[in-house]
Formats: C-alpha cells, structure tokens, sequence
C-alpha cells in the first residue's frame, strides 16, 4: 500500500536555468518543501502555496501550480470531500484548519450595490469638503440633559448620564487575534498601526504582553473562557474589555492552543506553564444564562471603575435574540462575527457548516435592537470577511457602526491565505512561534502597511459617502434606503431590509 | 482620591428607585485606627464597593461589612495583599473575583463565583457556598468551611510560583475540579447538612494538570475518563498536611482528625489529553 492517497496540490517548478542555486527558497520556506543537492530539489507535497520562496527567489525563477491530476468528474464527491475521507481513513482525526471559510456560499455583499446622488440632490466632492468619519463605541444615552452656556448654546449638563465611550478616528478596527495565535511582531505591529490611526486593536484571548503596554488606549483586553493572562491589571490596562463567547469560524467551540506554541514568552502573557496546552472550555462555565452574562459584565465593571464591556458572539440562527439580550445584559457593544471570520485554528467540519453570514446578522441584530427600542445602548461591530471598502460601507448602511478585520489586517503583512495558521510553521512570520520566522516581520514595516490598507479603505469610505451626498459616517448608518439587492430572493432582501434593484 | 465623606450622594430620586429591593444611597463608613465599618443593610452592590474602595484608598487596612444580604462583587479587582474584609451575613455572587492580593472573611455564607478567576489572596467562608467557586483561579487560596455547590473548581492552573488551594469542609455537586489545570483541589466531606455521596458526577473531566484530594472514596463511574484514581500516600499526605493544616487553622479544627481518613488523590492522565485529536488539512 501507499503511505497516502493524497497527492501533492501543489506542483513547484524550478526553472533551472534561471536558477543561482542560493538557496534562499530552502531558507526562506517554513514548510521545509526544499532540500538541497547541488540545486534545491522541492518535495510538492509539502507545498502549502504561500509564496513566500517565489517571493524571496532573486532570478525569479520558481512556480507554484495547482496540482492538475484528473480525478473522474461527480459533481456530488468533490476531490475536497474525497480527500477528507482519505485523510480521515488514514489519521482517525479530527480535520483541523486555519483561515476563514473558504467554500463557495452566496456571498451577499457582493449581490447589495450603493445609491449615489444625481442631479436633484448634490453629491459631495470628499477632497474639498469636510467628511466625517468619526465614530464613538459604546452606549449612548436614550435623553440628555443639557443646560444653557449663557451665550445662545447650551452645554451638556453635570452628570447628564453620557457613559464612557472610545473615539474612533475612523471605523474600523482590528479584529482579535491572539499572542500565541499570531506572533508578537503581529502584535506590535497591530498596536502601533492602531496608535497612529486613532483606532484599536483586539488582544483576542491570550493576555497583553509588556511590549504593547505603551499602546494600551488603542488596546481592547479580551476575556474568554479560559481566562488567559486575565487580572486586574489586565483589565485595567484597556480601553475597554471584551468577553469573547464565540468565533464566527467556530461557533460552540472552545480553543485550543497547542503546546508547541507555548513558548516562554507566549506562557508568560497567559500566565500558564510552558508547553502545556491551552485550552478554552467551550462555553464561559461562569455564563449559563443572559443574568450569569450581566453579572460578568458588571463584575468587570466593578474590577475596571466601570469601563466599556463589549460582547463578542459568533452569528448563528438567533443571533438577533442573543443580541438583545447582551444589550439587556449591559454591553456597551456587541460585536457579530459572522461564518466567514477567520481563525488560527478550527475544525473544518465546524468553520465551514457552521454560523451565518454576517450581511444577515447584521441586519437582523439591527432591526431587533430598533424594533426593542434599544439600539442607542450599545454600538454594533460587524467582523467575518471584510474584504474591501465596498463590504465596509455596505455593512455600515446595514446597521453596523464599526468594522472589524483579521484576514485583511494579515494579508497586509503578508498573508497568502495558505491555510496553514494551525501548523505554527508560518513562512511569513505571522501565526507561528519560531523565533527564524517571527523575526521576519518588522513591526514598523507592518505598521505602516497595515496604517496604508485601513487610511486607503477610509479614503474610499469618504468617496462613497460623497457620492451617497452626506458628509459624515453616522448619515449612512442603518441607512438601508441606500442599498439596493441584485439577485437575492425576496425573503433574503426582506431580512436584510433592502429593496431589489430598480426599485 | 476624594475623601468617603465628600462622596457625591446620588439625588433624592435615585435613592427613591431602588434596584431590585437596594437602596441607592452611599453608606456611611465609621473609620476608627485603620478599621472602617460600614452597615451593608439594603445597601446596592455598586454604592457599597465603591465606599469599600475608597476607604482601602484612604488608608484603611481592614474594612468590616455587617449585615451583608446578598451584595454582589465583594472585593473583586482588588488589590494589595495588607488588606483585609471581613463580610457579616451572606455575601453575593463573584465575591473576590480578579482579587490580586487581600484576604476576605465571611462569617456567614457565600453565594455562586467565589474567589473566580482570582490571581492572589485568601478567601475564607465560615459557612457555605453555592456554585462555580474559583473558576479559572491562578493563585490564592479559597477555605469553605461547609457544603458547596456545582462546577467548583473548574479549570484552576498554576504558573510558576503560583499554586492556587481550594479546599471545601462539606460535599460537593457534579463537575468538581473540571478542566482543572494545575492547583490543588480538596473535599474533606466533614461538615455537610446535605444527603448523598461526597461528591457528584464528572470529577476531573478534561482535567489536564493539578491534583485533586477527597477525604473517602469515589466510584469509577464518578471521574472522567481523563484522571487516574490512586489512593494518597505518605509522600501525597506530606505535601496535604500544610495546606490543611492552614484550613483547619482558620476554622479551629484538629488537623489530625481531618487526617485521621484516607484521601483518594485524583490526577490526569495525560497533560496533553488532545494532542492526538486532530489531522492537519
């Protein structure tokens, strides 16, 4: 027999010819494809596609093609589900993945398009004219008290009931991924990128280590079931903190770091043993009901002097039931990641059949919050594939009032989306724990790419909103006139608030 | 840091509306050599710590609580291993959670969330407790002196020189020691007003580091399939004795009567119960 039934994806071709022999693709490839006999001879099968050899080769001289091998067409075995079988036959184990999902769902942006003003209303030239695109997390209140400043004005009188919220220059912000998950360059550079944008970064779960304390304002600290690096001065340090109850790629499940990933360093930020594994419990065992939810908001209030705590959910079937009842539970926000969000690592069988779109869930969180006439207590982050600007405003004019990104934020920083976050080998440098491979990202470097990708998709923002004719983000917000459908049935337009196009 | 007594006191109106059954009002704290009292009656959770706070701010080393009935987040986030709360009556859920150093005493009975997610300090109930109790705990020590109830100790852990204790005097429900990571887990079963075994179902499920000790013995059928059951011996009972002889310090009892059963010492299997779970794709 075989040792496997899998055949290579990939195929890596070397021209010769071309090649200097340097070595670099053995050096640069964390997935070990090369070996080196007089020239580097590749081994496909290790080959994940992430670019990194033909990226770094000096005579550019290496291809990675798919693997072209004809399997007998069924339109019902895909060669995916025909190699799961092989791999399960082989292994016993469970199929473990990085990334979001990548199977081919209606994606819903992409069937929404925006309004823009013609002739009878004016659209706004953004270059020329002021455009506002900032936003404020958290609760606002339902009335103020103002008083009058003696001079025609009025000002917001004391104690007018207005709880803390964080100032947004723009509205996005970086999704969570953890120290451990990612490595520490990913971390600063994330830190520094949100510093100089005026946003934030998200901890994800495993604990703020002391190279991003400086950054702590453009920090949120997350706290999820296994408690990681969570204390008082944790809590503290943030501008707000996030209880994590699920993942848009695995919804109902725990985490589950692998020992391998924790390092000395990685141990000390989640305060647990080195080499030991990490693992989350699949549910908070301290939240069993929407009151055990309250009173652990209010208890990190009470450890915080009463701070921002947001909730983070996966989208699932009745996630605008969950959300009102977070609301009701006391977050100052609800951020939705829907099934497409990314992750370092989850069973396939789960990021790929489980959860639901975020385009819906926003939506339907909108309008439930609306309709319950309670919108106004919590802002809502909308995360799971925001792919571009488009998907930003389109999801803003659905009802979310900021954007969260992950696999965006990595492609920044080099990101191929090989799918391999789970293996610790990442060429890039990104989801890995090697001290050879992390220390190939520069965090000034990915600071400043991260800082362009988030100042372009803003610039663009300001452009569609110029063109929608109003000047500031909060015009656009839950704004579904300015959306029309294409090709979505009626009952999906009808959940998502959105009249047909032509309409 | 302002003062207790200049403390803004709600409005009129607010203290009119109480929150389910509390009054709004600020509590007057008696301060006398570096021992604050406050009366907690009909007192809300949010008025109460806060006065508690800033009387630990002013100076004060020991804060006494009397009738306490049900106050939520009795020295949770605080910090500061001098100080010390001493909670008359029942004291509410999450008491002492993210506690970082302080000792709190209740003569009385707690509810669910004791000592959760707490990282240093001590924590000691003179009565019972409910469920959940040091849920994720990295360090400190919790003493029940009676019954508890379910989930209780679920995924303590250790770091270096952090070595979480819990130890309960009555019976426990299902779930005991949980996911349990590192720490030291201990029933002893003595002072129980309730019926049924020592200790309920699913002991140690998913349990992949500390140790847990029971004064009897379990069922197989009790533990899950991740720990090992092994009786205590005399090297188990050497590192037992001072952490029980603390317990037995704080309630007045006879360590040698506690010592006087055998334990039953429940450990994992492996520290790695998934590692071989999953394939990669």
């Amino acid at each position: 027999m075989p040792i496997s039934l899998i055949q290579p994806e990939f195929k890596v071709h070397i021209d010769y010819d071309k090649c200097h022999k340097c070595g670099r693709c053995v050096q640069q490839c964390g997935w070990s494809v090369y070996s080196f006999n007089e020239r580097p001879i590749p081994d496909d099968s290790k080959c994940r596609a992430c670019h990194r050899c033909v990226t770094y080769c000096p005579a550019h001289c290496i291809t990675i093609r798919k693997n072209d091998l004809a399997l007998r067409d069924n339109a019902n075995w895909s060669p995916a589900l025909r190699q799961g079988v092989w791999r399960q036959a082989e292994t016993g184990g469970v199929m473990l993945t990085g990334m979001g999902n990548d199977k081919p769902y209606l994606s819903i942006f992409d069937h929404l398009l925006l309004d823009a003003c013609q002739v009878t209303n004016p659209s706004i030239d953004p270059l020329r004219e002021p455009m506002e695109l900032r936003t404020y997390l958290g609760r606002k209140p339902s009335a103020v008290e103002v008083t009058s400043d003696g001079n025609g004005g009025f000002r917001l009188a004391e104690g007018a009931g207005v709880q803390k919220n964080i100032k947004l220059d723009v509205p996005i912000i970086f999704s969570p991924m953890s120290y451990g998950s990612v490595s520490l360059p990913v971390h600063r550079s994330l830190a520094m990128a949100a510093e100089r944008l005026g946003i934030l970064m998200n901890t994800g779960e495993g604990g703020l280590h002391a190279d991003l304390y400086p950054y702590a304002d453009n920090v949120i600290v997350q706290v999820a079931s296994g408690r990681f690096g969570v204390d008082p001065e944790y809590l503290n340090r943030g501008a707000a903190v996030e209880i994590k109850v699920g993942q848009g790629a695995k919804p109902g499940i725990g985490g589950h770091l692998p020992g391998e990933k924790i390092n000395r360093e990685v141990s000390e930020t989640r305060m647990i043993p080195q080499g030991s594994d990490a693992i989350s419990p699949a549910p908070h065992h301290d939240i069993y009901s929407i009151e055990d939810l309250r009173q652990l908001i209010y208890s990190i209030k009470e450890a915080t002097d009463y701070k921002p705590v947001g909730v983070k959910i996966a989208a699932v079937h009745n996630v605008a039931a969950i959300a009102s009842g977070i609301v009701r539970a006391g977050a100052d926000y609800v951020h939705l990641d829907g099934f497409r969000g990314g992750t370092g690592a989850a069973p396939q069988i789960i990021r790929d059949h489980i959860g639901i779109p975020i385009e819906l869930a926003i939506a339907a969180v909108d309008q439930r919050l609306r309709d319950e006439g309670i919108r106004n207590q919590a802002s809502i982050i909308a995360a799971g594939s925001i792919r571009s600007s488009a998907d930003l405003a389109k999801a803003i004019a659905l009802g979310a009032d900021v954007v969260a990104i992950g696999s965006a934020a990595l492609m920044a920083l080099g990101c191929h989306m090989c799918q391999g976050c789970h293996t610790g080998s990442c060429s890039w440098g990104l989801t890995t724990q090697k001290p050879e491979l992390t220390r190939r990202v520069d965090p000034e470097w990915g600071a400043e790419r991260l800082t362009n990708l988030v100042s372009a998709w803003s610039h663009e923002l300001q452009e569609i909103l110029g063109a929608l004719g109003v000047n500031a983000v909060e015009s656009l917000r839950g704004s579904r006139e300015r959306l029309r459908s294409i090709g979505l049935d009626e009952q999906t337009g009808r959940i998502l608030g959105v009249k047909p196009a032509g309409v | 840091m302002t003062p207790v007594t200049e403390l803004t006191k709600p409005a009129a109106a607010e203290v009119a509306k109480p929150i389910e059954g509390y009054l709004q009002a600020v509590p007057e704290a008696r301060v006398d050599g570096g021992v604050a009292t406050i009366d907690a009656r009909g007192i809300y959770y949010k008025h109460l710590n806060e006065v508690v706070r800033r009387c630990l701010a002013d100076g004060a080393k020991k804060v006494v609580l009397e009738s306490v009935n049900g106050q939520r987040y009795i020295g949770t986030g605080l910090k500061g291993a001098g100080t010390r709360i001493e909670v008359h009556g029942t004291a509410g859920q999450d008491m002492a959670m993210f506690m970082d150093g302080p000792t709190v005493e209740v003569f009385g009975s707690a509810q669910d969330g004791v000592g959760n997610t707490m990282n240093a300090g001590r924590v000691i109930v003179h009565g019972d407790a409910g469920d959940v109790l040091g849920y994720g705990m990295r360090g400190g020590q919790v003493f029940i002196k009676g019954d508890v109830g379910y989930r209780v100790g679920i995924h303590m852990k250790a770091y270096e020189t952090r070595h979480p204790v819990m130890v309960c005097g009555g019976k426990a429900r299902d779930f005991f020691g949980e996911y349990m990571a590192g720490g030291v887990l201990v029933l002893l079963g003595m002072d129980s007003r309730i019926g049924g075994p020592l200790v309920g179902g699913y002991i140690g499920t998913g349990m992949h580091g500390g140790v847990i000790y029971l004064r009897g013995e379990v069922e197989s059928w009790q533990c899950g399939k991740e720990v090992g059951t092994f009786p205590a011996d005399e090297k188990d009972l050497a590192t037992l004795r001072p952490v029980l002889e603390e317990y037995c310090e704080a309630f007045g009892i006879d360590v040698d009567e506690v010592l006087s059963m055998p334990f039953t010492k429940l450990v994992p299997i492996s520290h790695r119960p998934y590692g071989k779970l999953y394939t990669y794709v």
